[in-house]
């Protein structure tokens, strides 16, 4: 049943994410300001989103998580979870950063620039491997899951400072223009490709999950049985 | 009399292992427990237990009728452990490390002296730890034990590392904890030892209760 | 003899384990000289990196001083949480009883203040190196009311809460990675992105203080270096009983 869902999900992702590379490349006008450089948004930005859906995702999970006081078999579900998310939104992040600094190099003329959403994300997504790093370095299942739950909150916590901090430190320099989508025909295109990308997040989140859950199962004896000798 | 431990159906996971499985127990205030079985047979994790310091993947732990979970930071005064590891800091003398626990358990660095005296620790009590050999570390960590006056003694391998005379000074302390109406739970591998300490008996197998 | 069993509170409980830490500090002080030498060798480092000009240095200064100290912390840290680790020592303080929150306000503490040594050592080293001096006056500007500031005052506020700011998530993050395999890249690893707001606003604030403040920008980063220490304190204080204990 699960499996016919990510499918079905999977060919709808395909369909949309096709269907969106051609209006975004073809149908859609070309932008004013910037031509057809503006048309690496339409991947761009909801790349970014998604990104940032799954560290929104592994913050609630953290909490979850937590939360549950006897912390049992259960709430394995929210630390699969949890890993799921950081995955994919740590995917997603690194290809809305590259595609972003691929839209950079045309437009200011490198590849980098200290843009400070462009810095934010990067700093994002340094935090979510070594998350994903202190993952891997525990053994035990139920430690890690508590140990990362509390990294997860940690890290979540410190994505408005960032954000702040890196603007107010950049804001002494230059100011970036943003892309203006003013367009409704852009609009359009840019949802119909955020759409897209969020079917195949949903594809990517729960396979992940998946694998997830069941490594936990494997890692995790089965209760035992009875005991025969009384004490 | 009411009973010190009652354990029901607790099992202790640590990932692909049960440490404990499904083990039920109860124990009276004032009696004494020998715990026994082969290395990795869930002694000393039945007594982390019992000291609070983990809590069972499932199953319920009451000492002195109270959750051992929930209850945690209000029955941790009333239990003394004496672990594998001495729980020391190297670089302390003995009676700081016993006066900073003496403290926290809400007793006076005055008794933290006195007991150092009673385990014969008295003239190296102002020496760091390092500089202790392993018998006397076991001292230091018994006196650590007794500060507390605990109702609820716990022993994992009390007798580890020591010579014939502090073997039979160990037996002492622990004859002194049964007689002043403390609970004992003493896990050894010296059964011998143990039997003439303890009034009853708990052998387990890969965590589970089983005849010796 | 059965005397009081009331355990002591949270307060009391702190000021007996910082006692202890601090204590534990100044009996292996050799280790502490030699981190202080760590730190130097770093400012070393950087300047030789930089290049001989002193303007370039001077320019540096701010960011030169944090990096110094944040890297000499990684190794203090992650000392802080080894010598607990050697005899399960924290976990008997854990058993005594002692509040697990009493144990990391307690450890933030002490590592704090080594910090705050460390860095108030290195400081005139790196005004030796690169010619430093600190401004005349800084003001800031609050809704409540104005201060002025010597560049001391202003310099040693910014240490103090940088130390700060290093400490807190720093213990919770050392006591995980002790824990876990590969430490001595986990604990850098998880620490430095997370502390770049606060590197940011240490480094600024340090070289207003240095070089004067025309635009009235330090009370700014101070303020963000003081929200950021009360909310990573406080988190500090509500999630490191869910790393110590089971």
């Amino acid at each position: 049943m699960a499996r016919t869902i990510r499918l079905v999900l999977s060919v709808l992702a395909l369909l949309l994410l096709v269907s969106g590379a051609w209006l975004g490349l073809a149908w859609a006008p070309p932008d004013r300001e910037m031509g057809d450089v503006q048309r690496i948004m339409y991947v761009h930005l909801p790349s970014v989103w998604m990104g940032l859906l799954g560290v929104t995702l592994n913050f609630v999970c953290s909490v979850a998580y937590l939360l549950n006081p006897r912390r049992t078999v259960a709430n394995l579900d929210a630390d699969a979870l949890a890993e799921a998310s950081a995955e994919v939104g740590l995917f997603f992040g690194t290809l809305g950063l590259m595609l972003g600094s691929i839209w950079g190099r045309p437009t200011w003329g490198v590849f980098w620039t200290w843009d400070p959403r462009l810095t934010s994300m990067a700093i994002l997504l340094v935090a979510y491997a070594g998350y994903l790093a202190l993952r891997r370095f525990i053994d035990d299942a139920e430690r890690r899951a508590a140990w990362s739950a509390v990294v997860g909150i940690i890290i979540a916590v410190d994505i408005p400072i960032i954000w702040f901090s890196v603007r107010w430190w950049n804001s002494l320099h230059q100011v970036q223009s943003s892309p203006k989508t003013v367009d409704p025909s852009m609009v359009f295109v840019l949802r119909w490709n955020a759409v897209a990308f969020l079917l195949l997040w949903l594809v990517f989140l729960s396979t992940r999950y998946v694998i997830a859950r069941s490594r936990r199962e494997r890692e995790l004896a089965p209760p035992p049985l009875a005991s025969e000798v009384a004490r | 009399m009411s009973n010190a431990l009652e354990l029901t159906d607790v099992s202790k996971r640590y990932g692909p292992r049960w440490a404990l499985a499904r083990l039920t127990l109860q124990l009276r205030e004032g009696a004494s427990l020998l715990l026994t079985g082969h290395n990795g047979s869930g002694k000393t994790t039945l007594l982390r237990i019992l000291a609070t310091a983990f809590r069972p993947t499932t199953g319920l732990v009451r000492l002195f009728g109270r959750d051992a979970v929930a209850e945690r930071e209000s029955l941790r005064p009333r239990i003394g452990l004496l672990g594998h590891t001495s729980f020391l800091y190297e670089d302390l003398t003995a009676r700081e490390n016993c006066a900073l626990l003496a403290r926290l358990a809400g007793r006076s660095a005055a008794e933290a002296r006195a007991v150092l005296d009673r385990v014969g620790l008295g003239a190296r009590a102002d020496q760091p730890v390092r500089t202790f050999s392993a018998g006397m570390k076991k001292r230091v960590a018994i006196a650590r034990l007794l500060l507390k006056q605990p109702e609820l003694a716990l022993l994992d391998e009390p007798f580890g590392a020591l010579d014939p005379a502090g073997i039979a000074e160990m037996e002492e302390h622990i004859r002194s904890l049964t007689s002043s109406g403390a609970t004992v739970v003493l896990a050894t591998h010296q059964v011998a030892h143990g039997l003439t300490l303890c009034t009853e008996r708990l052998h387990l197998v890969e965590g589970r209760a089983a005849p010796p | 003899m059965t005397l009081s069993k009331k355990p002591p509170g949270l307060l009391h409980a702190t000021w007996l384990l910082v006692r202890k830490d601090l204590l534990l500090e100044w009996r292996t002080r050799a280790r502490a000289n030699a981190l202080f030498f760590f730190a130097l060798a770093t400012l070393l480092l950087f300047s030789f990196a930089l290049g001989p000009d002193t303007t370039i240095l001077q320019r540096a200064a701010g960011g030169t001083l944090w990096l110094a100290i944040l890297l000499a912390s990684v190794l203090a840290l992650g000392e802080s949480f080894r010598v607990e680790q050697e005899n399960a020592a924290l976990d008997g303080l854990r058993l005594a009883p002692a509040d697990a929150r009493a144990l990391f306000l307690a450890k933030a503490v002490s590592n704090g203040v080594l910090l705050l040594l460390l860095g108030a050592g290195i400081l005139p080293v790196l005004g030796a190196l690169a010619g430093l001096t600190l401004a005349q006056r800084i003001v800031i500007n609050s809704p409540v009311a104005t201060f002025a500031l010597t560049g001391s005052a202003a310099m040693a506020l910014v240490l103090v809460l940088g130390c700060l700011a290093i400490a807190a998530p720093g213990t919770v993050y050392a006591a995980i990675a002790s824990n876990a395999r590969a430490r001595d890249v986990l604990l850098p690893l998880l620490l430095f992105p997370l502390l770049i707001p606060a590197l940011v606003a240490a480094a600024k604030a340090t070289a207003l203080a240095l070089e004067g403040d025309p635009m009235l920008q330090f009370g700014s980063w101070l303020g963000l270096l003081a929200s950021f220490d009360l909310i990573y304190w406080s988190l500090g204080f509500a999630l490191f009983p869910l790393v110590v204990e089971d």
